[in-house]
């Protein structure tokens, strides 16, 4: 593998194999030195033309936990004020030294483009509503840990779809490992097109919420129209939003998931977010670790084909 | 290549080898009460194994054994394809208790110096000495072991392939000619 752009056409065994690394990863950030000389000389560069904290840090704690150096592209205070190119900084940075580059940009098939643009391995780490594979393989291997496996998981999907990365790549990722996934939405914040999608499809979250194993938030992406989708907030919230009733009729082994940001109150209420049944901040863990199996793939063993 | 293979070791020559390392290290630390036994993957841990039992055999103590990948620790990272990554983890704390590292083949030293750096990372063991089955020589780093279940002299283009119990069916050592695969 040269590349990770998608999660679309990955192999079982392809998806394995970086939660098997992470997992000895995880061992890794445990130690009380919680670094490797691994990838000591390299150089990872974060480009992220979209907001982000948490993924652009989990980035750079995984680089650094691997003694690679980080470049740090950030638009605000940046050229991309002055009107440079994408292309351009893919190549300003390749030119500073880059061994790799992790792209972040509102446009679907941004970090495509720079792979095709630079001759270092290329991260995809969000592309507007398209991929975010790297989100994909921290959720299942908080579910293989959290699990033991995802083969016969039910996993629902609650949430803005439409415009969510996060469910794109998630569940081509969940399906892939065995699990059943189930989109939850109203039609208006579910895709136009899902043909092929290996997903069953609910419009009222109460019908299956009795046989979820994992219930998968996402947030209302207002910046990409997500508010438009429903009538209003307190109207989305009554029908989709996981409020302590209905979190009392989950399952009892049921555990819930968020890619964060959360908005407490909306799609998660106080309480189940601070519940011991969430698994989030065991993503935000997992998160470096993940990332720190798909650097150490892409710079330490690139190995055949693209 | 035709590849013809020599047994230089059978498997009565490796357990006897085995008792008789594990009665140096019980000599040399007058006992083995503190000593933690650490074998890097992949048959230096069932060997490690084998040397602890014999050691709690004659002994009577349950000597703790680890297990350690170096392939985050590797130089040569660039050159070779990296292939999944073996467990690392120690029953316990090494710092101030003397730890033995054990291998099957000592070659180029490079391996143990990636050892060395993998365990200090670790924690900071009293001392740490190095155990193994075979020493065959070609040295490129200045690395000795302590302790050596028998010196094979070999030339570059020979293998030197360790057989463990229990990995591969019965203990043996065997050279072999012909490039490293």
């Amino acid at each position: 593998m040269r590349h990770l752009l998608t999660i679309e056409g990955m192999s079982r065994e392809e998806l394995e194999d970086f939660l098997d690394l992470a997992d000895e990863f995880l061992e890794v950030l445990d130690r009380p030195i919680p670094k490797v000389p691994t990838l000591r000389g390299a150089t990872v560069a974060t480009m992220f033309f979209e907001p982000s904290t948490r993924t652009r840090l989990s980035f750079e704690r995984a680089a650094r936990a691997l003694s690679a150096d980080v470049l740090t592209f950030a638009p605000a205070t940046s050229s991309v004020t002055k009107g440079e190119s994408l292309k351009d900084t893919a190549l300003t940075l390749r030119a500073m030294g880059a061994d790799l580059m992790v792209v972040r940009h509102s446009a679907t098939g941004a970090a495509h483009r720079v792979a095709q643009w630079v001759d270092v391995p290329v991260v995809n780490a969000g592309d507007g509503a398209h991929q975010h594979p790297t989100q994909a393989i921290l959720d299942s291997l908080t579910l293989r840990r959290h699990f033991g496996k995802l083969d016969g998981l039910h996993v629902g999907i609650v949430g803005d779809i439409r415009h969510s990365r996060v469910a794109r790549s998630g569940l081509q990722a969940f399906s892939t490992l065995g699990a059943r996934v189930t989109l939850i939405a109203p039609p208006t914040l579910l895709p136009l097109d899902m043909t092929g999608w290996p997903v069953e499809v609910a419009h009222d979250f109460d019908d299956v919420l009795a046989d979820l194993d994992v219930v998968y938030l996402l947030r209302i992406q207002q910046e990409r129209g997500g508010a438009t989708g429903f009538t209003s907030l307190p109207e989305y919230v009554r029908r989709f939003g996981l409020d302590d009733a209905r979190f009392a009729r989950l399952r009892p082994e049921a555990v819930v998931m968020h890619p964060g940001p959360m908005n407490r109150g909306v799609e998660i209420s106080p309480h189940v977010a601070d519940s011991s049944r969430t698994l989030i901040l065991d993503q935000v863990r997992n998160g470096v670790a993940a990332r720190m199996a798909v650097l150490f793939r892409l710079l330490a063993s690139p190995g055949e084909g693209t | 290549m035709t590849a013809t293979s020599a047994v230089v070791m059978d498997a009565d020559d490796v357990r006897r080898a085995i008792h008789r390392l594990a009665h140096e290290i019980i000599e040399r630390h007058h006992g083995a009460d503190r000593v933690v036994l650490v074998g890097i993957h992949t048959r230096g841990v069932p060997l490690a194994e084998a040397i602890a039992a014999a050691i709690g055999e004659f002994e009577g103590v349950a000597v703790p054994v680890g297990e350690l990948d170096i392939g985050l620790y590797r130089d040569d990272l660039s050159r070779r394809r990296a292939t999944s990554l073996a467990r690392t983890s120690l029953p316990v704390d090494i710092t101030d208790r003397p730890v033995v590292l054990v291998d099957d083949v000592l070659f180029t030293g490079r391996t143990i110096r990636a050892a060395l750096d993998a365990l200090s990372d670790l924690g900071r063991a009293e001392r740490i000495e190095l155990a193994v089955m075979v020493d065959r020589g070609h040295r490129q780093l200045p690395i000795r072991p302590d302790y050596v279940g028998k010196n094979i002299p070999t030339s570059l283009d020979q293998r030197v392939v360790v057989s463990v119990a229990g990995v591969d069916g019965e203990w043996g050592v065997f050279v072999r000619d012909g490039e490293e695969p």
